[in-house]
């Protein structure tokens, strides 16, 4: 754990994603047989039935599609924070993509770096990372 | 539509310890004792108890339950997934199972000590790899930041309001305020009050997420047949059903198509289907009830109102007490105890009989909803 903050248990399915965000890029799982892009990754496309699938990189484009701003009690890395947010946002290549995390003010910026009262739903956000640890690269959004 | 389990069994004895912050005594305890106090409202010796079925995050085993309350040889026992979603089906279980002929005595219950044990979220020992990794690394750690997220979007899609919550929390203290065992009985709670309670998760305050609280429940189910000689009126399965629908997430349902159509509305129509009437006939209802969001969700999935129409629903008095659906008659998690939605069962009884402490006059018939946003089940009880 890197102070105190959760790091994710990786398993198969989700490494590919990981390996990415450590060198800056942003990876969907897509189906290798009839494309179509799934998340959370799983072992098997729901539609075609393929074991088979591919890491493309995306843009890092997309908007808010809600977001929550945390009180404690929480636990103490993230009670130190807060109020902090944490958003979904849609990806630009399929709304239907979403994925949670936090809007900063800039790269590198904590979780509390912007005011909770300017976050709007459908906001145009980017993706940035942030290196926690020797292992882990969080992808964060900034606004743009 | 086949009635193979329609009206066939009932519920003929409830039990329930105190609702307290802290209670002495193991979870295994006190679900003994719950369940022999159930047994007791039914006129049914424990030797006779030949079923059983619990629901997940619950620490005690029936093989526990049967050699302390010495029941007799056990021939069905089940326990049900994801928590607070499965309260509903232990009773759909037992229900089937007898119908089905597997057993004659059933035994559902649950004892958790949420109010002085830990809170699950605390643990970091345990982190799934999915969907937690897919979400607690960013700070989105509890129940109730899951589930604000999407209260946000679900303000943003339809309108709805922190006044719409307001009504859920207000009806659920108001009830509870009339139940001498509802841990908020001498607490009450008003609009402003709410209004000026601390955040949790916003957009959700304090008194939009349950209690924390020890407690054990449990219900004696037997056929529709042996329910006439017990003491209590029977309160009868009428239909059960469980959800969990195509591309479900369990709490965190960010990914489906339509995040805010939950659980609620896959089981709904298995519910129904199963039923002869339907949500118009239904006098009063019990509906899980962790977070306020959870009541206008559920109200759009069980079809009493269309999508985005639960919050307005609750306008007005409506889900209260005199209302056109007086909902969580007892207090519900919110205000009377939260131990994962088992004392909605318990009161759905109650209204069945008579006997609640809110009675909803003329009622004969009751839903009761386990977990939205969980893989889920619900129940139809009459009288």
């Amino acid at each position: 754990m890197s102070d105190g903050i959760l790091l994710p248990v990786v398993d198969d399915d989700g490494a590919p994603f990981w390996e990415g965000t450590l060198r800056g890029e942003l990876r969907m799982q897509r189906c290798s047989e009839c494309a179509r892009f799934r998340f959370p990754p799983r072992p098997m496309c729901p539609w075609c039935h393929s074991t088979e699938s591919e890491w493309p990189v995306l843009s890092g484009r997309a908007t808010v599609w809600s977001f929550v701003v945390s009180h404690p009690p929480l636990l103490p890395a993230y009670a130190a924070l807060a109020p902090y947010n944490t958003v979904v946002v849609a990806l630009d290549e399929d709304p239907s993509l979403r994925v949670v995390g936090n809007l900063v003010s800039e790269p590198g910026a904590p979780i509390n770096s912007v005011d909770p009262a300017t976050i709007e739903i459908g906001a145009p956000v980017r993706v940035v990372f942030d290196r926690v640890s020797d292992e882990f690269a969080l992808p964060r959004w900034v606004r743009v | 539509m086949t009635d193979l389990i329609r009206d066939r069994t009932a519920i003929v004895g409830i039990g329930c310890t105190p609702f307290a912050k802290h209670l002495d005594g193991s979870e295994k305890r006190l679900a003994c004792e719950a369940i022999v106090a159930a047994l007791d409202d039914a006129g049914i010796d424990a030797a006779e108890v030949d079923a059983f079925a619990s629901y997940t995050m619950e620490v005690t085993e029936e093989v526990e339950i049967a050699k302390s309350i010495g029941a007799g040889d056990v021939t069905f026992f089940s326990q049900v997934g994801y928590g607070g979603g499965g309260g509903c089906a232990t009773i759909g279980h037992l229900a089937m199972a007898i119908a089905t002929g597997q057993a004659d005595v059933g035994v559902a219950w649950r004892a958790r000590k949420r109010g002085s044990g830990g809170r699950p979220w605390a643990s970091t020992v345990v982190q799934l790899p999915t969907p937690a990794q897919w979400t607690r690394p960013w700070g989105l750690l509890r129940p109730s930041d899951e589930i604000a997220m999407l209260t946000r979007r679900y303000f943003h899609e339809y309108g709805a309001n922190r006044d719409h919550l307001a009504n859920v929390a207000l009806a659920c203290r108001a009830h509870a305020n009339r139940n001498p065992a509802a841990m908020m009985f001498d607490r009450p709670l008003t609009r402003d009050d709410y209004m000026a309670a601390r955040w949790i998760a916003e957009p959700l305050c304090l008194y939009d997420n349950c209690l924390e609280t020890d407690g054990a429940l449990a219900c004696v189910v037997v056929s529709a047949e042996r329910a006439r000689d017990c003491r209590r009126p029977p309160a009868y399965v009428h239909s059960v059903a469980q959800g969990l629908p195509r591309q479900h997430h369990t709490m965190v349902s960010y990914w489906s198509a339509d995040p805010l159509e939950g659980p609620a509305h896959s089981c709904a129509r298995r519910l129904w289907a199963g039923a002869e009437f339907g949500p118009a006939d239904v006098k009063v209802a019990q509906i899980y009830d962790a977070f306020t969001t959870l009541v206008p969700l559920s109200l759009e999935g069980y079809g009493f109102c269309a999508r985005g129409e639960g919050g307005p629903f609750t306008d007005d008095g409506a889900i209260e007490l005199g209302g056109r659906l007086p909902v969580n008659t007892s207090g519900g998690g919110l205000s009377e105890a939260y131990v994962h939605g088992f004392n909605l069962i318990l009161e759905g009884v109650r209204q069945m009989r008579g006997t609640s402490t809110a009675q909803v006059e003329g009622a004969d018939t009751c839903l009761v909803t386990s977990g939205e946003g969980v893989p889920t089940s619900a129940l139809l009880l009459r009288s």
